[in-house]
């Protein structure tokens, strides 16, 4: 009833590939991107841009890269975390190195050096799959953590061992640093993840896309179809790699403002790894989902008990939250094995043939 | 450069021997812990196909549970008892709760399903029993404590802890036990026919909900003595969640499904790195005992992808 495409007829080729084929689809998209753009910078408080809108963008472009490899090209990965890392670190080197250049320059080519490393740790999957390549993954988890502790050059010999982001400008606008507001932050972060999803969207809707999907699928017969796994499999941790990137150097000069090692370990990796996994593997809307649900459920069981008059220590809270992480992750395999993005789906179905549910 | 690469540490290896052996024996300590976490993941995936990730947590919980018992005075070996029998309650819960619901679920699933259930035991472990590093009860359990000191040469000197010498005779006993188990008794071929294909070992009889039960047992009882072990030389914290993780080299050297594999595969990780880091690690600033198993199993891998032991081939791209 509220959901439908009948009588929705396409009569050009272009009008038949486009990204949301569907009207309702359309004007949902358009919402949502007028309620983040001109809506929520108004109305949120400084709180709600820098503690929740600012990382749930930057974790949810993270969840993009690791679904890119592990949901739409099959390979694991546990090193999200480490590849963040070589981001962050690249960026603030060129940001000290060429302190002139407009920082999201800085920010959209430190991703490059990550799909460098990613490409580089990717070659063992070639050969090996499975919990095999987990194990390569690892391996540039901590090597990657090991030299931001133990290569002074790359924190630029800082007694703290931590990288401290200087107040950068664009337009005149200090965006980076502790000096900088949440709604100049809250933008720069927005406009890099539209664009960032954008072009994933359209990259997976093509050759290359399905090229990773295939291999994902049944890789032999992908290989037997033409697709050369070296490009495909090699192609998926570039650029799985380079939004990693991206995100973890903005998860420093937008979030975090200094970053020891520690932020980029394997905890990092995981919690990037549950976001794809609730939210769904293998779907875009689903990586905001789930990061969403991974970022604001614990918030929330940290500052509802207290509001509702229960008081809880911080201590237990963090207790309870991870055991409430961990047993939805096994619910919602059991249940949901397709995560947040199914349900969507499923509610959309639903809402196509309301009020007759079996029309 | 190429001096302190090639010779150096050669030359010095030879100058101390007694500092050598030193080395080896601590490398040989840590490659017995590993090699006894890689023995949890070994068993439960040859007898469910299950990789699971929770062991590590697994080995903390269960030492976690000896002491915090202690603490609250009950005594060290009824502790023990009922840590054994919390275990088992452990067992058939994730039989009942997370393997039963999953049965036949792609490898990639269930390998999530126990990443969740580390999530969910490090919260409730934390949860009952704080987290602080919590000092094992090695006297009250009977363990050796002290040391022996080796006299080797004309001043040189290796000391060997009791305790870790125990370590390697109760892994010995324990890997003993598990291949005869494995290769002489029913439930024992019973495990391996599930391993191989679950709905064939169902059809024939098998309780595949039976089975799971039993190993997940298994694996808590080897965690137990990993965590009593582990908890000995050092404290009993959550810190041994990374310590886990090595595990997984350890496995890809000896291969998933091979119990002497696995302490193979542990003493090679455990003495590689230790020499590894002792010998070249000062060169490139220390600390490289953090990645370099991994390297190891990832230069392993391309040569010998099963595994020094493992018997089945797997699938090449």
């Amino acid at each position: 009833m509220f959901y439908r495409e009948a009588g929705q007829f396409k009569t050009t080729y272009a009008a038949d590939q486009q990204v949301f084929p569907i009207l309702q689809d359309r004007i949902g998209v358009a919402v949502i991107l007028f309620i983040a753009i001109a809506v929520v910078p108004f109305v949120a408080n400084d709180f709600f841009m820098s503690a929740i809108a600012i990382p749930f963008l930057i974790l949810a472009l993270a969840t993009i890269g690791l679904n890119v490899l592990t949901g739409y090209a099959g390979q694991l990965s546990l090193g999200t975390g480490g590849f963040m890392g070589v981001g962050a670190y690249a960026c603030y080197k060129l940001a000290t190195i060429f302190p002139d250049v407009p920082i999201v320059a800085h920010i959209l080519l430190s991703g490059v050096f990550a799909a460098a490393a990613g490409v580089v740790f990717g070659l063992p999957s070639l050969r090996i799959k499975g919990l095999y390549l987990a194990v390569t993954t690892l391996a540039a988890q901590f090597f990657f953590e090991w030299c931001f502790i133990r290569i002074p050059w790359l924190y630029n010999n800082n007694a703290s061992g931590a990288i401290e982001v200087p107040g950068l400008k664009v337009f005149g606008v200090i965006v980076t640093g502790p000096a900088a507001g949440s709604i100049p932050r809250y933008y720069m972060v927005l406009a890099i993840v539209i664009l960032l999803t954008v072009l994933v969207k359209n990259l997976l809707r093509g050759r290359i896309g399905r090229q990773w999907m295939m291999i994902r699928d049944m890789d032999i017969a992908a290989e037997l179809m033409g697709v050369r796994p070296l490009y495909a499999k090699l192609s998926a941790f570039a650029v799985s790699s380079y939004l990693c990137g991206v995100a973890g150097a903005m998860f420093v000069f937008f979030y975090l403002g200094a970053a020891e090692p520690s932020a980029f370990s394997i905890t990092l990796s995981f919690q990037v790894l549950f976001m794809a996994i609730l939210g769904g593997l293998g779907s875009l809307v689903g990586c905001f989902f789930g990061a969403a649900f991974i970022w604001i459920l614990p918030i929330l069981l940290r500052a509802g008990p207290p509001m509702i008059g229960i008081p809880i220590a911080a201590e237990t809270a963090t207790h309870v939250t991870s055991m409430i992480i961990g047993a939805l992750i096994v619910a919602f395999l059991i249940l949901e094995p397709h995560g947040l993005a199914r349900l969507w789906q499923i509610g959309k179905e639903k809402l196509r043939v309301w009020p007759f549910p079996y029309a | 450069m190429l001096y302190q690469i090639f010779i150096d540490p050669f030359a010095q290896m030879v100058d101390m021997p007694d500092f050598l052996i030193q080395v080896v024996w601590e490398g040989f300590v840590a490659g017995i812990l590993y090699a006894l976490i890689a023995l949890g993941f070994v068993l439960i995936f040859k007898a469910s196909g299950v990789f699971n990730f929770a062991q590590g947590i697994m080995v903390v919980f269960a030492g976690l549970t000896l002491v915090g018992l202690h603490e609250a005075g009950v005594p060290a070996f009824l502790a023990l008892i009922l840590a054994i029998g919390v275990m088992a309650l452990l067992a058939v819960a994730v039989e009942r709760f997370v393997m039963r619901p999953l049965v036949n679920q792609p490898e990639i699933i269930l390998l999530m399903s126990t990443i969740g259930m580390t999530y969910f035991l490090i919260g409730f472990g934390e949860f009952v029993f704080g987290g602080e590093p919590k000092q094992m009860i090695t006297e009250e359990l009977g363990l050796p404590t002290g040391s022996t000191a080796f006299e080797i040469g004309e001043q040189g000197l290796v000391i060997l802890q009791h305790i870790d010498i125990a370590a390697a005779v109760i892994a010995i006993i324990m890997v003993a036990s598990l291949a005869l188990f494995f290769n002489k008794t029913r439930i024992g071929r019973a495990l391996r026919a599930v391993a191989d294909d679950h709905q064939a070992a169902q059809s024939v009889g098998i309780s595949l909900n039976q089975i799971w039960a039993i190993v997940w047992f298994a694996a808590g009882i080897v965690a137990l003595a990993t965590g009593i072990m582990w908890g000995a030389r050092s404290d009993v914290s959550f810190a041994l969640e990374i310590v886990a993780l090595k595990a997984l080299p350890v496995l890809i050297l000896g291969g998933f499904t091979s119990i002497p594999g696995a302490i193979v595969g542990g003493l090679i990780i455990g003495i590689g790195e230790k020499i590894g880091e002792i010998y070249w690690g000062p060169l490139v600033g220390g600390g490289i005992e953090s990645w370099l198993a991994y390297m190891i199993a990832l230069v392993f891998l391309l040569f010998r992808p099963q595994g020094l032991f493992g018997e089945r081939i797997i699938e090449r791209v």
